[in-house]
């Protein structure tokens, strides 16, 4: 067996809106559009991965939120009806999707022998959460690979920042080692916005984009910050000022998504390539590439 | 009595030519979310008592002649404003996020959709955001869920579920208690008013046997059992006071502020009236699992004077440090402020 590797990372934020300014038919609610900028930068992305070929999606989303351990989907099938509970009016979306429980099974032993708590979900009735149905649909709409879904474990909420970190670099590490021996070529997704506070009202029409900007500069401010970082290939650095840029913008990188995927990287020195950076909500959102093979 | 008559009583003055608070909101209840008390109850003597306690709170409930129960659940986020649940039948099949191994939840509830209709518009008047939710599918989540299940098994009466606001501070949750007591008002109901709440909510964090279940450290501990005493003692307002210095010591901070017991009383009317019952308190799986019924009573425990404002009406964030926004202050020098 060759030995696998991850053909891509991606930071593939999972805001609902794109899905629903898509309107593909799995989702209810039917828009006029909105958020193009981001929804041309993943069709960008999706270029891009039309170069590669893959067998597999591995996605680490924040909204599958775990507080005893890291779980893992452990069910080759699910299909269901995934509601966004914060957005309830803009993503009904029906799935049908495959999971690859052997990779899944690999990572979870693989994280287990570094040292980590984890746990394979087997309940067959489990929904599938919006952040990775929106994150893989926008990546690859045709829902023709199996995915492996890691959940977040809350550990910032319990402890801090850095010990989320310490986490997330020995699962990045694991998952890594765990795709190598597989013989898989895999993509990695991490799920996540970079700042993250919201609007607390939504306008009439959702998508009326002239409502749509960031909530506050300094949000910007950070935002540009770490998108530098990412273009210069510096995420060693990316990683080590992750806990100031978390708390100082409410950011979503609390989930641990980026952490792990620079880890399971192995910490490019090549830049990522910028497909797109936006709003949503208030909320800022990159979808951003690495490509090992420019390294 | 009304919300703000109450007040006053908790501050110590008369209402006493004014009906009894109890005709709106006789009887409120405080239960726990995790879902082992409804799953696997024998998988820990505690975890039973806790569901022995929504046994005993669902007999004051009976008893209560309530005809509505006013759900407040800290395991709803929302972002938008106020969400209330308004599907009149939602069915599902639910897992949850962490306890998935426990097993499936089905459930078909009863919402009261006219009533949530009501409280949204009655929160509007109020300055509030808020809106229903009546999509199939919605994700009720496992709180919610366990309180129904076991407070509410045959749907005997109607409910509506209240989210908890991830930004919302005491302000506006106290306004939210007030504009739900508005509608249960306005429509001449009963309600009772269930909070779905641990005390501490810090979670063992490792994989553990159910055996030996513990509150996950003794300040934890000790917080809860203050909290305990004084609901037995029925100081609503005195705790709702607390709530600041709660979060702090026994909270995991996962959200900007401890709002259930301000919503609690605001809801049930901001006073120390009451006589409380603990039913149960048990660590489930690390947290302070209390299940608590307050009653109105005769006598106030204390009459205290409060530091928080007790407001009635919510304006929206305000920028402290913005002193144009801030009208008394006076006019700032040129070029200061800035």
């Amino acid at each position: 067996m060759s030995k696998g590797e991850i053909v891509m990372g991606a930071l593939a934020p999972h805001p609902p809106h794109l899905v629903y300014a898509e309107n593909p038919p799995q989702n209810e609610p039917v828009s006029e559009g909105g958020w193009e900028e981001l929804r041309w930068g993943y069709e960008r992305l999706r270029k891009s991965l039309a170069r590669k070929e893959f067998d597999v999606i591995i996605v680490h989303t924040p909204h599958w939120q775990t507080y005893v351990g890291t779980h893992f989907l452990g069910v080759p099938q699910f299909k269901s009806l995934s509601v966004d509970p914060i957005f309830p009016n803009l993503f009904r979306y029906s799935y049908d999707l495959s999971v690859d429980v052997e990779l899944s099974r690999s990572i979870h032993d693989a994280a287990a022998k570094a040292g980590l708590h984890v746990m394979m979900m087997e309940n067959p009735d489990f929904r599938i959460d919006y952040g990775t149905i929106t994150s893989c649909h926008l990546v690859r709409p045709e829902w023709d690979l199996p995915i492996v879904c890691i959940s977040s474990n809350r550990s910032r909420n319990y402890f801090s920042v850095e010990v989320m970190q310490a986490n997330m670099l020995k699962l990045g590490k694991a998952t890594r080692k765990a795709v190598e021996a597989s013989g898989k070529r895999a993509l990695l997704l991490s799920s996540n916005s970079l700042s993250h506070r919201h609007f607390t009202e939504e306008p009439e029409v959702p998508e009326d984009m002239s409502q749509e900007h960031i909530t506050n500069h300094n949000q910007y401010l950070w935002d540009m910050k770490m998108i530098e970082l990412m273009r210069a290939g510096k995420t060693r650095e990316l990683v080590d000022i992750m806990p100031d840029f978390t708390e100082q913008t409410v950011a979503e990188t609390d989930a641990g998504s980026l952490t792990w995927l620079m880890a399971a990287l192995d910490f490019p020195t090549y830049g990522g390539e910028v497909h797109a950076y936006g709003t949503v909500i208030g909320t800022g959102n990159a979808i951003i590439g690495w490509d090992p093979a420019s390294a | 009595m009304n919300a703000t008559a109450a007040g006053r009583v908790a501050q110590g003055e008369a209402a006493a030519d004014e009906p009894a608070a109890a005709n709106a909101v006789p009887l409120g209840i405080l239960v726990p979310g995790l879902p082992h008390p409804l799953l696997c109850p024998e998988g820990n003597p505690g975890w039973q008592r806790v569901r022995d306690g929504f046994g005993a709170a669902r007999e004051r409930i009976a008893a209560s002649g309530a005809d509505l129960l006013v759900i407040y659940s800290t395991m709803w986020p929302s972002i938008l404003g106020h969400q209330l649940q308004a599907n009149p039948e939602p069915e599902w099949t639910h897992v949850d996020e962490d306890f998935h191994y426990l097993g499936s939840i089905p459930y078909k509830f009863r919402i009261d959709a006219r009533f949530a209709e009501l409280a949204v518009a009655k929160a509007q008047v109020r300055g509030l955001r808020a809106r229903t939710c009546a999509y199939h599918g919605f994700p009720i989540d496992t709180g919610s869920v366990v309180a129904l299940k076991l407070l509410n098994p045959d749907n005997e009466l109607p409910a509506v579920i209240v989210s908890s606001n991830i930004y919302a501070n005491r302000t506006e949750t106290v306004v939210l208690g007030k504009a739900l007591r508005d509608a249960v008002e306005e429509q001449g109901r009963k309600a009772v008013a269930v909070v779905v709440s641990t005390l501490s909510n810090r979670l063992v964090t490792e994989p553990m046997e159910p055996a030996d279940d513990h509150i996950h450290s003794l300040k934890d501990d000790e917080w809860n059992r203050k909290f305990l005493e004084y609901l037995e003692k029925g100081r609503l307002e005195d705790l709702s006071q607390l709530s600041r210095q709660f979060h702090d010591e026994a909270r995991v901070p996962k959200v900007v502020a401890f709002k259930p017991f301000w919503w609690w009383a605001a809801f049930m009317g901001q006073a120390n009236l009451y006589a409380g019952t603990v039913h149960a308190y048990e660590p489930v799986w690390g947290t302070g699992s209390a299940v608590v019924s307050l009653e109105p009573a005769g006598e106030s425990t204390g009459d205290l004077e409060y530091d928080e404002d007790d407001p009635e009406f919510y304006a929206g964030d305000r920028e402290v440090l913005d002193l144009r926004d801030a009208p008394s202050m006076g006019a700032l020098p040129e070029g200061d402020g800035d």
